[in-house]
């Protein structure tokens, strides 16, 4: 069924008690031509475009939970590309540009709101590696520019800009394109657009093993059986590891707990997004008016989904800091989800050591601004056997030839 | 919040201590003999388990000593503290130190 304004009014007759499911809720079946293992946008979004650009259709989804109940619904939603070195910089800028159309595409609102996303410099050096960063970013044809405390302070009336406190803002990068978007809606919207091409989604289904025969995948054992495939994909964030080592590899990941919160709701009052990585913390506010905060992880490694209470201290303390307005609102909910963080900061989205298995991790902190795009190279890197040009440069490789992508203080904010 | 039993001053919380990853890496004898894979997987690949995992940590606010400590990465539990350069413990032997 299409969405539309006369889908809505029609159901509105209807006291909205007609709306089909959107999506099917299939048995596994013995065999597929691929399998994507992790039902996150990420997954979701390969098996969408593996079937809406590459013509294959007998895909499954294989979900341990429910959709988009990982990373996926954890994230604070902010979406940039403002990254300085031009691999990360072209791969994040395209899947940036495909979120830009992405309501049209898959007939659903995911509520892009491109509000502007302010990074801010504390110190003379910040302010430097910001102006660099910003000169690189527009070589590469990203709108990007640099703000004056004042230019900030017009912008952001409610950001302490005075010059006496113990981290000034001196200056911000700011990327009018930049913005957050509903999180759950890009979720489900891949899984409604996959769904309709034929693509099976399957919940509740926890991959247990991987089989191979002669260095090959063979396919996936499931909770609920196995599951025959010709190509594998994995895309499970925290995981990552966890499934490599069932296909008797290893990974240069770790696992952390990244958490989050939400405030109260209040009056619309923060319209961007503000993120600064020397206090570190970041901060937009949600359409129900939740502000919606981030910090960095928890340092050690974990698979636990929640994380240790000095991280939420240095985060609200870094939050009241720039926004002493902030300071009487209560937190309403908190929660973690399991990173992969990677040594350099970036993705791995590669072949691996076994024929037809291929894994898309590494994602850190940052992976939801770069949903599309990751499954819309992931989904080519299967199709092809071989990567696309997007994505040539994040390979697992590049750990033993050296051609490291370090986005760690290059980003804007390092995950 | 984890409370974290420093050999030597004992337990404090864990905002005194760093985390400083996998533990039992040992760096190669002849490093200029590993291939590149070799010497990768030495530097950045890790088995990063779910479950029982060994770690440093460094009491940075403290005494400022590193120490191992056998943690589970699940239930955050810390099942045995032990010093550095001393063998593992075996993990079904050691003592479970709730917390």
């Amino acid at each position: 069924m299409r969405y539309s304004i006369f889908s809505l009014a029609r159901n509105a007759f209807g006291h909205h008690e007609g709306w089909p499911a959107a999506w099917r809720s299939p048995e596994p079946k013995q065999s597929y031509d691929v399998v994507i293992v992790g039902g996150g946008g990420h997954g979701l979004a390969t098996a969408y475009y593996l079937a809406a650009l590459h013509g294959i259709r007998d895909v499954a989804v294989i979900e341990k939970g429910w959709l988009g109940g990982g990373n996926t619904g954890r994230n604070t939603t902010i979406i940039r590309s403002n990254y300085l070195w031009d691999e990360s910089a072209h791969l994040y800028e395209h899947s940036l540009k495909l979120y830009e159309g992405l309501s049209r595409e898959l007939n659903f609102n995911i509520m892009l709101s491109q509000r502007g996303v302010l990074n801010l410099a504390h110190n003379l050096h910040d302010l430097r590696e910001l102006s660099r960063r910003v000169n690189a970013i527009r070589l590469n044809g990203i709108d990007s520019e640099v703000l004056t405390p004042v230019q900030i302070k017009a912008m952001v009336p409610i950001l302490d800009t005075s010059p006496d406190v113990r981290y000034p803002v001196l200056g911000a990068s700011l990327q009018r394109r930049g913005g957050v978007a509903r999180h759950d809606a890009v979720a489900w919207g891949f899984a409604r657009g996959a769904d309709a091409r034929g693509v099976d989604v399957i919940q509740n289904c926890e991959v247990t093993g991987i089989r191979q025969r002669n260095g090959a995948v063979e396919g996936v054992e499931t909770s609920r059986g196995y599951i025959r495939a010709r190509k594998v994909g994995v895309v499970v964030a925290g995981h990552a590891s966890v499934l490599a080592a069932m296909a008797g590899f290893r990974l240069p990941i770790e696992s952390h707990p990244l958490q989050a919160l939400v405030s109260e709701p209040i009056k619309p009052i923060h319209h961007s997004v503000v993120m600064s990585n020397a206090v570190h913390v970041y901060v937009s506010q949600s359409d129900k008016g939740e502000l919606v905060i981030g910090a960095g992880i928890d340092g050690y490694d974990s698979y636990a989904q929640r994380g240790s209470f000095p991280v939420i201290e240095d985060q609200m303390g870094a939050l009241v800091e720039l926004f002493p307005i902030f300071s009487r609102l209560k937190m309403l909910r908190h929660w973690a989800g399991i990173v992969d963080t990677c040594p350099d900061a970036s993705p791995i989205i590669s072949k691996t050591p076994v024929k037809h298995l291929y894994f898309n991790c590494g994602w850190g902190t940052g992976g939801f601004k770069a949903t599309p795009g990751s499954g819309w190279v992931f989904a080519h890197t299967i199709a092809h056997d071989a990567p696309h040009a997007l994505n040539a440069a994040f390979t697992l490789d590049r750990f033993s030839t050296g051609a490291l992508i370090d986005e760690h203080g290059a980003a804007a904010v390092a995950h | 919040m984890l409370l974290i039993e420093c050999p030597w001053c004992g337990p404090r919380e864990e905002s005194e201590f760093h985390c400083g990853g996998e533990a039992h890496i040992v760096r190669p004898l002849h490093p200029e003999q590993l291939s590149d894979p070799e010497w990768a997987d030495y530097l950045f690949m890790r088995s990063n388990p779910k479950g029982p995992h060994r770690e440093r940590w460094v009491h940075e606010a403290g005494c400022g000593r590193w120490f191992n400590v056998e943690r589970d990465t699940v239930t955050h539990e810390i099942t045995a503290v032990y010093r550095m350069g001393g063998p593992p413990p075996n993990p079904s032997a050691a003592p479970g130190r709730k917390r």
